[in-house]
């Protein structure tokens, strides 16, 4: 089960990688639901989330927009980065529990979106 | 599909409303008064690489992805500062090329005629554009990019007015470091286009299979893995400027491409045969000398006749006379008071070193020169102890005339010079930096989060480069 991270904009995936102050860490299957834990960050920076990824030993992390230079260091890193995502997180590790995420992905319905 | 919305009692017909707001060259987003999306323009289309029918109902925070949409959201109360809803703001933005873009931000209330709120509407305009705006005299000139006053340089600001007027294609060539991106961008930005977008593509930094995509865009199903139209670079540019650095690593198929672009004003995006007309200025620059990859067959002769309707050539550092003196000390005070640093001067001694070198780098490599040094001196003056190690083996070469005196200013070139650093012992400026790492590293014991910042570098920088010197 990948251990995954993903920075939270309330229930949203957090649209920026480097403004995020809370983040979720656990894992996803696709046999249970993910399980994790929500976490507050004492302040927002992209170094110090790189980190915390590195030392937590993150396997995959799902992002909103997220600077080049980090996201090569990730890559580096062997993480795998599914970045651009537009949406609810729990619909994300749903997605990704079932190897259907991609980078670029938005994430609403169509009712959702509707203005009317 | 995004339902379509019409402006009535403007004009004697109804207008397409979005058609009106893709006439402007800011980016445009308006929003209800839940701060979803109702439409965004093409402009800002192409600054977040997403359409109106990906954004059209989400949360404009979540599209948008401003610094400012998580801290301090402009459409929280724009009561208006003027007193008319209004609010204006600086912030950045990072887009799907992963690259942050800095931002003027303009929100305002739309009301109807009895003052109801109905929503918001945001203006987002690209700095990046504003940033390189310089006027053409070259006093003023020194103190934005380029910073220089040799012979070369004000011969080419004298030209600059009449280039950045035209639409000709223009060729920018020069060693590496000396300014050929910041060159392009400042007659961009001094061109009629300087509203329109600035888009770089360099030839030489993907393969060619991925170039072509990159370039000229793609439709649904061109090749494995095309699950959706994609626009290309040239359409990203429309109306604006295209910037191809290292045109030389161009591949002989696409410079055809090129070359019948040049001449019809036209693209085929991969896998299409459909063509599509675009208003695009070309600017290219290279450090090759195109000429001899001609005679080689390797560049192709029509497309070097298209592209050289206009060249210009920034000469190299060790040129540019008293430029060196001007540029150490303009460095000097920028990363001083960019790292709170109490540096002040050079030593006599490194500074008769430095206005020697000849800078195989060019300014990019006397720019990281004095970054290093401001970052390891601790006290006033930088001196020799400050210099980057690799540099020293030359000190004990020169001439002992060298080492105590400055050249003479007479804003030529000096043979002392060329005698002491013959070409046997020029490196490269790869070879340089490379070696600069290895001396952060070694002075850090291994420990990379320190020589990252002894460099003055993140830590993914240093990996980065790292990675790229194959050093482990």
């Amino acid at each position: 089960m990948p251990k995954v991270l993903v920075p939270l904009s309330g229930t949203y995936v957090a649209p920026r990688f480097d403004q995020a102050t809370e983040v979720w860490i656990g894992h996803v299957s696709s046999r249970a639901p993910a399980h994790g834990k929500t976490f507050v960050l004492t302040q927002p920076s992209a170094e110090e989330l790189s980190q915390l990824i590195i030392t937590e030993h993150v396997q995959t992390l799902i992002c909103g927009a997220i600077e080049n230079e980090i996201y090569e260091y990730l890559i580096w890193k062997k993480i795998k980065v599914i970045d651009y995502i537009i949406g609810p997180y729990e619909r994300a590790l749903e997605k990704l529990g079932k190897d259907n995420l991609h980078s670029g992905d938005i994430l609403f319905t169509k009712e959702e979106r509707s203005l009317d | 599909m995004p339902t379509a919305t019409f402006v009535s009692h403007l004009f004697s017909r109804p207008k397409e409303f979005r058609n009106l707001l893709n006439t402007l060259p800011l980016g445009i987003a308006v929003t209800n008064l839940d701060k979803r999306i109702v439409c965004i323009n093409r402009t800002l289309e192409g600054m977040i690489g997403l359409g109106q029918g990906d954004v059209q109902g989400l949360p404009c925070h979540l599209a948008l992805r401003t610094n400012l949409c998580a801290s301090d959201c402009p459409l929280k109360d724009i009561s208006g500062e003027d007193g008319d809803g209004t609010q204006y703001c600086e912030g950045d933005m990072i887009n799907d090329q992963r690259k942050k873009i800095p931002l003027r931000i303009v929100v305002s209330n739309i009301t109807d005629e009895d003052g109801v709120l109905l929503g918001y509407i945001m203006t987002l305009e690209d700095m990046n554009r504003h940033r390189g705006s310089v006027h053409l005299d070259s006093q003023e000139l020194q103190l934005d990019k380029f910073v220089g006053h040799c012979p070369q340089l004000e011969r080419i600001y004298q030209i600059l007015p009449g280039i950045a007027e035209t639409d000709s294609s223009v060729l920018i060539t020069g060693e590496t470091g000396t300014g050929k991106d910041i060159l392009a961008e400042i007659i961009h930005d001094n061109s009629n286009r300087s509203h329109g977008p600035f888009v770089k593509v360099n030839c030489g930094a993907l393969p060619a299979t991925l170039l072509e995509s990159e370039l000229f865009g793609h439709v649904k199903g061109a090749f494995t893995g095309a699950d959706a139209n994609k626009p290309g670079r040239f359409k990203l540019a429309h109306k604006g400027t295209l910037f191809l650095t290292e045109i030389g690593d161009l591949p002989l198929d696409l410079q055809v491409k090129l070359l019948s672009f040049l001449d019809d004003w036209v693209i085929y995006p991969l896998g299409s045969t459909k063509s599509i007309p675009l208003d695009v200025r070309i600017i290219a620059a290279t450090h090759r000398d195109l000429q001899a990859m001609v005679q080689e067959g390797q560049f192709r002769q029509d497309l070097l006749y298209r592209l050289n309707v206009v060249r210009v050539h920034l000469p190299a550092l060790r040129e540019r006379g008293d430029d060196i003196r001007l540029l150490l000390d303009h460095f000097l005070q920028i990363y001083s008071k960019r790292f709170k640093k109490p540096v002040k001067r050079f030593t006599k001694r490194a500074l008769s070193f430095l206005l020697t070198y000849t800078y195989p780098g060019n300014v990019r490599e006397l720019k990281n020169i004095v970054e290093y040094a401001i970052n390891i001196c601790q006290g006033e003056e930088i001196r020799m102890e400050h210099i980057p190690a690799y540099l020293h083996e030359f000190v004990d070469q020169l001439p002992d005339s060298a080492t105590t005196q400055p050249p003479p200013p007479d804003g030529g070139m000096d043979h002392t010079r060329d005698q002491a650093f013959g070409p046997e012992k020029r490196q490269t400026w790869p070879e340089r930096e490379k070696q600069m790492i290895l001396d952060a590293l070694q002075q850090a014991k291994g420990r990379k989060g320190e020589a990252a910042a002894l460099l003055g570098w993140g830590r993914s920088t240093l990996w980065r480069k790292m990675k790229h010197y194959e050093i482990e």
